[in-house]
């Protein structure tokens, strides 16, 4: 195959990632938009390997094969709730590829630069090593935290920003040692030692990163993940993988700004971590008042007697696996002519979009789910609002409260309907550690215990 | 333990003090019930139907009395009633302890322990086993159907080919429970509503069920202890009555709910307001039973007096029987089921716990009545701010200086100049592809639907995973470890494209709209 056929073809898949991506704006054209994602990748694999520059198959095929199998095997037997650790060991892979692929590219002898192109390609190798490996173990930090194998407290080492800013430092003096070695042949040694430093600086990254935080975490690894993928392209000299990591750098990037602007969180104190350590002092004395605590029955009948319902989900919900529960108990109430939607907070979930897959998977139809500015002003036309595991998108604090460490976060204004039921497993506060002034208001009831039986005996109640 | 629940034996009393459903959650409890035969005639339970859930029924009261540990009533016992009563059972009815001196004595002198509904402290932890408040809510409603017996008119305005009707106009005094009930009831059957009470804070509760609520130009809280009015200055009460003699011309229906408790009802509406009202109106006096709100209030019965009908019932509650017993034994309901934390069927009488104390008015005998006041207010405090929406984030958005706006797109510019001043030709195209790739994200991803971020995240994943042509051109590679590394490589990025496509597939394929 002639190098001319091989870039048309990368135009075409170049062409086809955008319309993948452009599919993902409705529902209903995003199964195609997927479609066109695998055509494209089948179209650039296939027009690589038959390339003139590929020239031995086994290998390739023998591995693709077993990667394959894996892969499928992963997405079929991943738990919806388990999305956000999927995707964070995807990501790991990726950045664990382009840190291969820059080894690969750097030993390989066959590439004769000289002078500035030299140069240059020896600065891209060592930018998209170090991403990637920035990527890989960010991503490995994270899935450990969502998977719950390492605490999802924000680790918080003493002059943390000082030791990030040494890192850096660091990883400059050996770039220029690299370059240095290069062009002698040698700087293995600096890019190791970089590759160690910039495996470190991502694990210390993540681990000062709490929970809740977790959106931004994610999207930005997916965008570290992209412009890894890109920066490889320049060390190739390959625009498709130029293009695609931009593509996905950028889609990365704005999923972050979404999520930090969700949170009214600067990106840079997120990254930074710790949160609520540096914004505001103490929070205003809020004094705790008395709860009204509600049975499954009550919240039943309460159910039956209301108009208009809407349901806001949180983590906790994910958490109990009440998605199913939280769905019998919609059908049922939607049969009887009770009009109900859910609410999304952007940010609810740890990574964008997680609630939704979880009700997608509940068969809760899309058109009865709405996000956060769609339907904030219908609250007071609410008869009942449940809250079902969420706690900081519902804090009337973040609005009334200046002190609060959450001042200015967007929130559901889930208080404003006639009554609010809070599904919730104890009076523990929130990631924030705010107390939640919500729960002790007169139009509040507390609904304690695990949401998935809760819900359950609501629908017992319901249906009873 | 044995639940006895016999008729009442009061004249003109409907109700009773459990339903069936009730009955069926007491034995759910781990009671054993029965029942008089006949006790829920009045209120449309039957005997049948007390039985089908598990009720014994017993031929008459004495047989009841004397197997029964716990009594459940409505009304204060009669005298007779408690010479019937075993030594040492429990009862639970109202009991109005200050009023009833004698029967308490008699009581106590059986050692009974005696709960008396009326004496349920007014603390939100309670308000499920507030039967004054149940039964309040019902006089309410009462009150206004009785009204509107006695009321020659529509209460709703209408338009009729006939002429126009105009609305009735009812002023409610005192927003308690039954005003409020008063209130909504009159509301919902069209009239113009206005309610006068001297706790200002209820103001807002009036205003919320769309009535109006009549102030006084006067500074002066009456909120008591536990959400109850308290007396009032002479000035206040002269300003008040001003405004009743101007709204008695005005209003057709006059409903009075003033009570204070311990004290005699105050009197509100004098001989005179009476007189200026016009022909047909009518007084529905819901303070009958403690002397009446209005002066030519009799208690217990209707009078018509200068052209206005007055009416004094006291026993509103039992003359909507079905409901009132409904209310009553879930009230009832709620107490037991504290009272039996173990859920066993036997009562722990626990003095420690706030609510059972204020209702306990004797234990074993010993007369515990009055009990503390409670700490809690019903009323919340006031320097409680309502949740006001002091929008925190919003500052106001300053036009940043010229220099902050310029210096970044300088600096910008500068460095691109730099890297094109240095850079080889074949860097530069690279570059502008990336540049422009980056521009045709930005435009792309902000059009993905919210709800579509997971799987975007997942799809762009898989795509990313196009390091894998990278890979491929390295596996030929004539160094060895060069080519192990992208064989390692081509494998990796493998399981994530088949891996991310596929999952982004199934979650797709979840989405769907509603059906139909």
């Amino acid at each position: 195959m002639t190098q001319g056929i091989v870039t048309v073809s990368y135009i075409g898949a170049t062409i086809l990632f955008i319309l993948a991506l452009g599919g993902l704006s409705h529902q209903e054209t995003a199964r195609r938009g997927n479609l066109y994602g695998m055509i494209g990748m089948a179209i650039a694999v296939l027009a690589t390997i038959l390339s003139n520059s590929v020239d031995s198959y086994w290998g390739i095929i023998f591995s693709m094969l077993i990667g394959g199998t894996i892969g499928l095997a992963m997405a079929q037997r991943v738990q919806m709730t388990e999305m956000p650790e999927l995707v964070a060991i995807l990501h790991s892979l990726v950045g664990m590829a382009a840190v291969l692929v820059g080894y690969a590219n750097f030993m390989d002898s066959t590439v004769t630069l000289t002078g500035a192109e030299k140069t240059i390609h020896e600065i891209e190798t060592y930018v998209g090593i170090f991403i990637g490996a920035l990527t890989f173990s960010g991503s490995v930090i994270a899935y450990g935290k969502l998977s719950g194998k390492i605490d999802g407290k924000p680790l918080l080492l003493p002059a943390r920003h000082w030791l990030n800013l040494a890192a850096l430092i660091l990883v400059f003096i050996l770039g220029r040692a690299f370059l240095d070695g290069a062009e002698t042949g040698g700087g293995m040694v600096p890019l190791l030692l970089m590759t160690v430093i910039a495996l470190a600086f991502g694990i210390h990254m993540v681990m000062a990163i709490g929970g809740a935080d977790m959106p931004v975490v994610i999207s930005m690894l997916n965008s570290y993940s992209g412009w890894a993928a890109s920066a490889t392209g320049f060390m190739l000299n390959n625009d498709l993988l130029i293009v695609v990591g931009a593509l996905v750098g950028s889609s990365g990037a704005i999923l972050s700004y979404i999520m930090c602007r969700a949170m009214n969180r600067n990106f840079i104190s997120v990254i930074a971590g710790g949160f609520g350590t540096t914004t505001g002092g103490p929070a205003s004395d809020e004094e705790a008042g008395e709860v009204n605590p509600i049975s499954p029955e009550e919240t039943a009948s309460l159910l039956l007697d209301a108009k208009k319902v809407i349901i806001v989900p949180g983590y906790g919900m994910a958490v109990a696996q009440a998605q199913h529960a939280v769905y019998e108990v919609t059908r049922f109430l939607r049969e009887k002519g009770i009009d109900v939607k859910f609410a999304i907070h952007p940010v609810a979930g740890r990574m964008p979009g997680h609630m939704n897959v979880l009700l997608a998977e509940a068969h809760v139809p899309y058109d009865i789910v709405y996000e956060m500015d769609e339907i904030n002003d219908e609250f007071p036309e609410v008869d009942v609002t449940i809250v079902i595991g969420a706690n900081d998108i519902v804090n009337p604090s973040a609005k009334t409260d200046p002190n609060s460490p959450i001042a200015g976060m967007p929130v559901l204004e889930v208080w404003k309907s006639k009554t609010t039921i809070v599904s919730k497993r104890s009076m523990a506060s929130g990631y924030a550690g705010v107390d939640n002034p919500l729960f002790y208001m007169e139009n509040t009831r507390m609904l304690f215990g695990d949401a998935r039986e809760t819900m359950e005996e609501v629908y017992k109640g319901l249906s009873g | 333990m044995k639940i006895g629940i016999p008729k009442e034996i009061y004249p003109g009393e409907n109700r009773v003090a459990t339903t069936p459903e009730v009955a069926e959650k007491l034995i759910k409890l781990g009671f054993h019930v029965s029942i008089q035969s006949g006790a829920g005639e009045k209120a449309n339970f039957s005997d049948a139907a007390f039985r089908e859930v598990g009720v014994t029924i017993r031929r008459d009261a004495k047989s009841l009395y004397e197997k029964a540990d716990i009594i459940l009533k409505v009304r204060a016992p009669e005298p007779d009633e408690v010479d019937l009563f075993k030594e040492g059972s429990t009862l639970i009815s109202f009991i109005w302890p200050a009023q009833n001196d004698a029967l308490m004595k008699k009581l106590a002198a059986k050692k009974m322990t005696v709960l008396a509904m009326d004496s349920i402290p007014r603390i939100s932890r309670a308000q499920k086993m507030d039967a004054l408040s149940s039964m309040a809510n019902i006089a309410g409603y009462r009150a206004v159907i009785e009204a509107a017996e006695h009321f020659g008119r529509f209460f709703t305005g209408q338009i009729t080919a006939a002429g126009r009707i105009p609305p009735a106009k009812v002023m409610v005094i005192g927003a308690g429970v039954a005003g409020l009930s008063a209130i909504g009831t009159a509301k919902g059957l069209g009239a113009i509503v206005r309610a006068f009470d001297t706790r200002p804070e209820v103001k807002e509760q009036i205003e919320s069920m769309d009535a109006e609520f009549l102030e006084l130009d006067f500074e002066e809280d009456a909120s008591g202890e536990g959400g109850y009015a308290k007396v009032m200055s002479k000035e206040f009460i002269e300003a008040e009555m001003n405004l009743f003699a101007e709204q008695a011309e005005e209003v057709d229906i006059i409903i009075t709910t003033a009570l204070i408790p311990g004290k005699p009802a105050p009197r509100l509406i004098t001989e005179k307001m009476v007189k200026s009202m016009k022909p047909g109106s009518v007084i529905v006096d819901l303070a009958a039973e403690q002397g009446g709100n209005c002066e030519l209030t009799e208690k217990d019965k209707v009078v018509v007096k200068h052209g206005v009908t007055i009416i004094g019932y006291t026993d509103l509650p039992s003359r909507l029987p079905t409901q009132s017993s409904q209310l009553y034994a879930t009230n009832l309901f709620h107490l037991l089921s504290d009272l039996t934390p173990e859920k066993d069927g036997s009562i722990n009488v626990n003095m420690e716990d706030e609510v059972i104390r204020g209702a306990t008015v004797i234990k074993e005998g010993e007369i515990t009545w009055p009990p503390p006041p409670p700490k809690i207010t019903a009323t919340p405090p006031k320097e409680k701010k309502p949740v006001e929406e002091v929008t925190v984030t919003e500052e106001v958005e300053q036009p940043k200086p010229l220099w902050k706006q310029v210096l970044p797109v300088t600096a910008a510019a500068i460095a691109l100049l730099w890297v094109g001043s240095v850079a080889p030709a074949t860097f530069m195209s690279h570059f502008t592809v990336f540049v422009l790739a980056c521009f045709v994200g930005y435009m792309v991803i902000w059009n993905v639907t919210p709800s579509l971020h997971t799987p975007l995240m997942s799809v762009t994943n898989a795509i990313s995973s196009i390091i894998i042509i990278g890979a491929l051109i390295q596996v030929s590679a004539p160094s060895g470890i060069a080519s192990l590394l992208a064989i390692l490589a081509v494998f990796i990025t493998s399981i994530n494209i088949v891996g991310g496509f596929a999952v982004t597939r199934r979650m797709l394929e979840m989405f769907r709209k509603q059906e139909g």
